[in-house]
């Protein structure tokens, strides 16, 4: 009989305990906010657009961690979608071509700055305060900081903004993925060269 | 001086070396060319910013560019001449890209800037070396092209070995051999420079075996320098590519650069020899980088051989220098076989990091055009000299899985080519690499760039809620000061009404304090209405349009005074009912301010009627449709002015004597002065008349019930009211009269 009130007591003893255990650990180390809504934020290209129809990248990637779908965001393209597939272990959708399609080139905002009126609409517009002026000043965009949005094309009364491709500079050139058809070739299929100086 | 044990590195390949072709004859001078084209970023770094314009005036050794932050170089004028522009042009670059370049018209005189050096080199502050070297425009001669400035600020970081780059292992290029050869001395000064400026305490010259009068030369230079100078020429096996820094390091010190480090991390710096020689002519003579040694070589030149050639001279010149011939799919490269590019055109100038202009014939260099399949044989794995996995980078760099050839390190490739000249298939492994490279940085600035974007996002979100929490706050505050206000408005006048006494609850407007204000808000509604009227009266001669609008304001308005008529009306009668319920009598008596203000509303409705009348007249003269709605105006407020009149004379005549003692007089005097008045208002004057002396026949009534002692004058009153209305039947009949006749 007291071997089994003492089984009783040690188990009690050792759930008390354990338990204690785990309620401090939980207070002590809580996790603040959600974590996964940081990952998924991450993935994303942060131009914040809103073509995903959310107004930025984070409340995007909050309604991705609630159930949203992955393929809303044009900007992040297949590479994105591709990523977020990977993260949450979904599969990856193709991009959802009702939030537009994917850009080919990075584009920046350039504001024709001789027809600028001035009238500060394109600076509340940007979602990353990358257009400097003020009322009745010439507006201009600081082209390092834009990400090519387009959300200040629209509000402009007198379309002086136009989206252009993003400059090749000497720091930001690379070569080219080499693309070779001959690539899969046996020698014996060996062409002659075409082109030379 | 204890012999330097020598080292190996893993990898390596022996291509031919091609090198006797281009030394047979000694450094040539190139003559000056008719134009020359120079760029202002021919570094690593940021391009010089202009100093001259198209047009100036500039000698040899005039800086035309200066350098634009740390990292950069300055630019010199490599002969004198006249700009000719400052433009966009295609840079020697494997991109192709354009970039700013100073093109100079050479006027062949070659005449020198004012320069000077600095005699005791040796002795003076490391910092006035550096600036020196820095004003001269010196870059890294080997092939890179880094502000030597920027290497030799070594700052904190202990330096024990400077390490000179002569091993020039790649095929075809000469350029280092010959300026060993010729110009070792300077080499050797330029080198003990270098080691004041690190605080090296050694020097190690590493030289392949494949050039022997070079370390003949170098060692018989130092010979000449006199007292402890601690530099040693070594000696070290050709392979390719042994002139790889981290390679040439590995070879004579035994240590390893850490991946992704710098030589620096480990305590040595490492020179090419050509860039000693420079900073020697800068720092000892005051001559910036205008020109250097190229080799110009290749199966396509007949007479390949190093020129002395100035920065800024197209390759074509160069070429006709040493008699081109082009061939068949002739190419011309920049650099060596290994690692130069094919340049896009002959009119590309020379720069400071170009050792070599490669003109091969096709059959001795032929185009690699046929990649086949990798067959994993291993051989690439085997010549890398950096110890990578040259065909597992090749897949992920294919399959663009750049994230696993980071992680296969492929930063620490310093594509010398020679896993691509080993390939059995032929793959250009090295340009996947560079892709690779690229395509990662260009990740990785894409990737901070959104870092930036999201901050700002956020920063900017948060000003906005700031913002719009303080709007918020003022608004709330502003309501809270205008519900303030009005609770005290209402305490007042909860506490007004409370202090005066007479305040009756059945029927609270009786106050007299809200007679008052009726009596004002009927005056302010009466004043409106006159005023609608004029602007009636306005529209109708200016815009007919807007008289409708109008009129519909003043029948508002009209109704307005007439319920507020209504108001005071109550309110004085509840008045006068509560000061004196029980005598009904005296009521007027008791409210001294009710005949006054009576004989008032009476002569402002009189007034009002005139103007009234004088509208309906006009508006008849004018023929407009508004006369129907004027004439009813008209006639309602001739009611009311009857109704006033009343009012006012029923008060007046129920006060004491002498206020209806004076009554009649007036009246009488009123007569003369309307003597045409028309018989209705005769007959109304009548009744009204009749009226007064029926009340006080019931006034005496009442008195007489109650003995009050106020008959004998109610009495007389009575008399003279009777007397004025037998004077009124007479007018009346006189006036019929008068209409009959």
């Amino acid at each position: 009989m007291s071997s089994i009130l003492i089984a009783v007591i040690a188990l009690a003893g050792l759930s008390i305990l354990f338990g204690a255990l785990l309620g401090y650990a939980a207070i002590r180390f809580k996790v603040e906010g959600n974590p996964i809504v940081d990952q998924i934020d991450a993935l994303l290209p942060q131009t914040q657009c809103g073509q995903c129809s959310y107004p930025g990248c984070k409340p995007y990637a909050e309604a991705i961690a609630d159930g949203e779908k992955i393929n809303k965001c044009p900007p992040g393209g297949e590479g994105t979608i591709q990523a977020l597939a990977d993260l949450l272990g979904v599969e990856p959708e193709p991009l959802d071509a009702e939030h537009g399609a994917a850009r080919d080139v990075p584009t920046v905002a350039l504001i024709r700055e001789d027809e600028c009126i001035g009238c500060t609409k394109c600076i509340q517009a940007c979602p990353i305060d990358a257009i400097l002026g003020a009322a009745k000043q010439m507006h201009t965009v600081i082209a390092s900081e834009c990400t090519g949005c387009d959300l200040c094309v629209e509000p402009c009364p007198v379309d002086c903004i136009d989206m252009v491709p993003v400059e090749t500079t000497l720091q930001t050139w690379h070569w080219e993925q080499p693309q070779g058809p001959a690539e899969n070739l046996i020698a014996t299929d060996r062409q002659p060269a075409v082109g030379g100086v | 001086m204890q012999p330097i044990t020598l080292h190996n590195f893993d990898g390596g390949i022996h291509p031919k070396e091609n090198k006797d072709q281009s030394t047979q004859t000694p450094i040539a001078t190139l003559p000056i060319p008719a134009q020359l084209i120079v760029p202002l970023g021919q570094h690593i770094g940021a391009p010089a910013e202009s100093l001259v314009q198209a047009g100036d005036q500039v000698l040899k050794g005039q800086m035309i560019a200066k350098p634009k932050g740390f990292v950069s170089a300055a630019i010199h004028a490599p002969t004198s001449g006249t700009i000719s522009s400052v433009e966009m042009r295609e840079l020697p670059h494997s991109s192709g890209l354009l970039g700013m370049c100073a093109v100079i018209d050479t006027d062949g005189k070659d005449q020198w800037i004012e320069h000077q050096g600095i005699e005791n080199y040796l002795e003076v502050d490391n910092q006035q070396l550096i600036d020196k070297i820095r004003e001269s425009g010196i870059t890294g001669m080997g092939g890179a092209g880094f502000p030597t400035s920027v290497k030799v600020s070594v700052g904190e970081r202990k330096i024990d070995t400077l390490i000179i780059n002569a091993a020039e292992c790649e095929p075809y290029i000469t350029a280092d051999d010959m300026l060993m050869r010729e110009r070792a001395l300077d080499a050797i000064k330029g080198i003990q420079i270098l080691m004041k400026l690190t605080g090296a305490d050694n020097c190690l010259v590493g030289i392949e075996d494949n050039k022997p009068e070079a370390i003949k030369a170098m060692e018989d230079a130092l010979h000449q320098v006199h007292g402890e100078h601690h530099i040693v020429i070594v000696t070290i096996p050709t392979k390719y590519p042994s002139g790889g820094e981290k390679q040439l390091i590995q070879i004579l010190t035994g240590k390893e650069v850490p991946s992704t480090g710098i030589p620096a991390d480990i305590g040595i710096v490492c020179q090419n020899v050509g860039t000693a020689a420079a900073v020697y002519k800068a720092v000892a003579l005051g001559e910036p980088l205008i020109s250097r040694i190229t080799t110009i070589t290749g199966e396509a030149v007949k007479q390949p051989q190093n020129v002395e050639v100035l920065i800024g001279t197209p390759v074509k010149d160069l070429l006709n220098f040493a008699s081109f011939k082009a061939g068949k799919k002739q190419r011309l490269i920049m650099g060596g076989p290994m690692m130069g590019f094919t340049l896009k055109s002959d009119e590309l100038p020379v720069v400071k990091a170009t050792n070599c202009i490669l003109a091969p014939t096709a059959k001795e260099l032929p185009a690699n055009d046929f990649a086949m399949a990798c067959i994993r044989c291993g051989m690439c794995t085997e010549a890398c000299p950096a110890d990578l996995l040259p065909q597992q980078l090749y897949w992920f760099a294919k399959s663009d899985e750049l994230e696993k050839a980071e992680q296969h390190n492929i930063f620490d490739c310093i594509e010398c080519g020679a896993c691509s000249y080993v390939c059995p298939s032929q793959i250009p492994l090295v340009q996947y690499y560079r892709y690779a490279k690229g395509a990662i940085k260009e990740d990785r600035a894409a990737k901070e760039k959104a870092e930036r974007s999201k901050i700002r996002f956020e920063n900017r979100q948060a000003r906005l809620d700031r913002e719009a929490a303080e709007k918020e706050a003022k608004r709330k505050a502003r309501a809270e000061a205008a519900e303030k206000a009005q609770a005290a408005k209402k305490a007042a006048a909860a506490a007004a009404p409370d202090s005066a006494d007479t305040k009756a609850a059945p029927a609270p407007a009786a106050s007299p304090q809200d007679l008052e204000k009726l009596q004002k808000q009927l005056d302010a509604a009466q004043t409106a209405l006159k005023k609608t009227m004029d602007k009636i009266a306005d529209a109708k001669e200016n815009a007919p349009d807007k008289v409708e609008a109008f009129e519909k304001a003043m029948a508002k308005t009209r109704d307005k005074v007439k319920s507020l008529a209504k108001d005071i009306a109550a309110a004085k009668k509840a008045a006068a009912a509560n000061p004196a319920p029980a005598s009904g009598t005296d009521t007027d008596k008791g409210d001294p301010n009710s005949p006054e203000r009576l004989e008032k509303k009476w002569q402002t409705a009189q007034a009002r009627l005139e103007t009234a009348q004088r509208k309906l007249k006009e508006a008849e003269e004018q023929g407009l449709d508004t006369v129907e709605a004027l004439r009813t105006g008209v006639e309602k407020q001739q009611a009311r002015v009857d109704d006033a009149k009343k009012a006012f004379e029923s008060a007046s005549n129920s006060s004491t004597e002498t206020t209806t003692a004076a009554k009649p007089a007036e009246q009488a005097e009123e007569k003369p002065t309307a003597p045409a008045v028309d018989i209705e208002a005769l007959e109304k004057k009548l009744r009204a008349q009749q009226d007064r002396v029926e009340k006080t026949q019931e006034r005496i009534n009442l008195a007489k019930e109650q003995g009050l002692n106020t008959v004998d004058a109610l009495q007389k009153g009575l008399d003279k009211q009777m007397l004025k209305l037998n004077e009124l039947e007479q007018q009346v009949k006189a006036a019929k009269n008068s209409e009959g006749a």
